[in-house]
């Protein structure tokens, strides 16, 4: 494309329908304790 | 919907349900104020005549072709469809517990969330072994069909319980195996009493630690105090130095906290990555707007500044091989968690508790000391399944803040605990904390882009 670079590959909707199997670790487990951010954790499955 | 920005000459568009991150020309950023679904065969004519008087025909006509394309692939422009989703948010297996060992601490920090120690309670106590134990059973009773079971040793110091932290990460090992089940010990310390023993163990046994320090000396020490005012820093930097590299500088954060007296709290991160540590996290207080220290809307400008400022030390340090990481920067566009994860947020409340040195039980640690958000108690058995219950329903769909912005895929609903604390419900948003947190994403995002820019034209050269 001339205009536009797409960055990432992955599509958060394809993650929708197979997710939330609860692996992952709890975000506020790592190093946050007083402001959350979830799109910094690893997906565990 | 659609998020775009400019920053650090860079003209970023986000696609806020797909995650899509594209990094787009003048011409497109512009074209994007005018267009949008449902898409014709053809650049529509009003917006080509808008858009003459800046570029040509042919240009305006090809990036709209772009624009329809991406819209097509589902990275642009793309439907909000997960509500269905989040209506199957209901209580989870408990996982993940902040275990309190220590209700006392040896250091009177001026911001301390945990009024140095005793949430406010008034009372400094310690967790018995019987009560961590029962808190541990419960954990392997309660988290079903998880295997990975997360304990943090929090206070408190919990270092000044060692005894107990030690005795119950033998306990919990030791029923693994039936359980088939494994716990992730970590630990939260501020480092004063650590020794060789106290390092080795914690090596060994803990998957994270996390160290608490605010950066430069004379930062740390003006709000982290020992009990007789003077400042921590010189007690605790090299027993930190020396954890890490035992560990190889694997699985640990250094951990500041920015406050009104360091806005220009890059600094501090920079000092710690030159200290020699490469995890690095440092965040904004959370406090009484009354308080000295209490970051305001006022501060905002400051702050935006000074994560831009420390996004380009990142990518300069990155140019250069000087690898390190800010955690609140982290981010992975495309392994990261789920929509379902992303959905649910922290999952304080469900699947995740705290339990203090009495046994009782809490949605998480911020949550420690108010009467109402007490959900049982250990000793007793009592667990309020209601109220777990309303907490696996404080997804970003029931936050009305939070359905319509940008960054929900990203904070997911943030912290219910600053929620209530600072507007008096979970489900409200804070709105001082978003707008710090939108500022952080518009950063660690931009990281990614100038990256990839750089990249595009090195390939290109």
């Amino acid at each position: 494309m001339k205009h536009i670079i797409t960055i990432n590959k992955a599509n958060l909707k394809k993650t929708a329908a197979k997710g939330g199997c609860g692996k992952c670790q709890a975000s506020c487990q790592s190093a946050c304790k007083t402001s959350c951010t979830v799109a910094n954790q690893k997906c565990e499955k | 919907m659609i998020h775009k920005y400019k920053l650090n000459g860079l003209n970023i568009v986000l696609d806020v349900n797909s995650g899509g991150v594209h990094l787009v020309d003048e011409l497109t950023y512009d074209i994007l104020d005018n267009v949008e679904p449902p898409f014709e065969e053809k650049c529509p004519e009003k917006v080509v005549e808008k858009l003459m008087r800046f570029y040509a025909q042919e240009d305006i006509e090809s990036c709209y072709e772009e624009v329809k394309e991406l819209y097509n692939d589902g990275i642009l422009f793309s439907e909000d469809d997960y509500e269905k989703f989040a209506k199957y948010s209901v209580a989870s297996p408990v996982k993940a517990m902040c275990l309190l060992v220590e209700q006392d601490c040896n250091l009177r920090c001026e911001y301390c969330f945990a009024s140095t120690g005793d949430y406010g309670l008034g009372k400094r106590m310690h967790m018995d072994f019987e009560t961590g134990k029962k808190a541990l059973d419960f954990l392997l009773e309660n988290s079903g069909d998880r295997e990975n079971l997360e304990v943090d040793f929090f206070g408190g110091e919990p270092l000044m319980n060692w005894e107990v932290v030690k005795r119950l990460t033998e306990y919990g090992r030791s029923r693994e195996k039936e359980y088939g089940k494994r716990f992730r010990f970590t630990i939260t310390t501020n480092g004063m009493l650590l020794d060789d023993e106290k390092a080795d163990f914690i090596n060994r046994e803990m998957s994270n630690v996390v160290m608490s320090i605010d950066g430069r000396k004379e930062v740390n020490d003006r709000v982290r105090k020992r009990v007789d005012g003077t400042g921590c820093y010189d007690r605790i930097m090299d027993k930190y130095k020396a954890l890490a590299e035992k560990r190889n500088y694997e699985n640990y954060y250094v951990r500041g906290t920015f406050t009104k007296y360091n806005l220009d709290f890059s600094k501090d991160v920079l000092h710690l990555y030159e200290q020699g540590f490469d995890q690095i996290s440092v965040e904004p207080v959370t406090s009484e707007p009354s308080q000295s220290y209490a970051l305001t809307e006022r501060d905002l400008p400051a702050i935006f500044s000074e994560y831009e400022r420390l996004a380009n030390i990142i990518l300069e340090h990155d140019r250069q091989g000087k690898h390190f990481n800010f955690f609140h920067f982290m981010l992975d566009l495309d392994q990261g968690p789920c929509a379902i994860k992303r959905l649910r947020g922290c999952g304080s409340g469900n699947e995740y508790v705290a339990v203090t040195p009495e046994g009782d039980i809490y949605p998480c640690h911020q949550f420690v000391g108010y009467d109402e958000y007490k959900m049982g108690n250990i000793n007793d058995g009592t667990f309020n399944s209601e109220m777990k219950n309303d907490f696996a329903k404080a997804h970003i769909y029931s936050k009305e803040d939070c359905k319509k912005c940008w960054a929900k895929f990203y904070c997911s609903g943030g912290c219910n605990a600053n929620n209530f604390i600072y507007t008096g419900n979970i489900l409200t948003a804070h709105k001082l904390s978003c707008e710090i947190q939108k500022k952080r994403l518009e950063c660690a995002i931009m990281i990614k882009a100038a990256k990839a820019a750089e990249e595009a034209e090195k390939a290109a050269e």
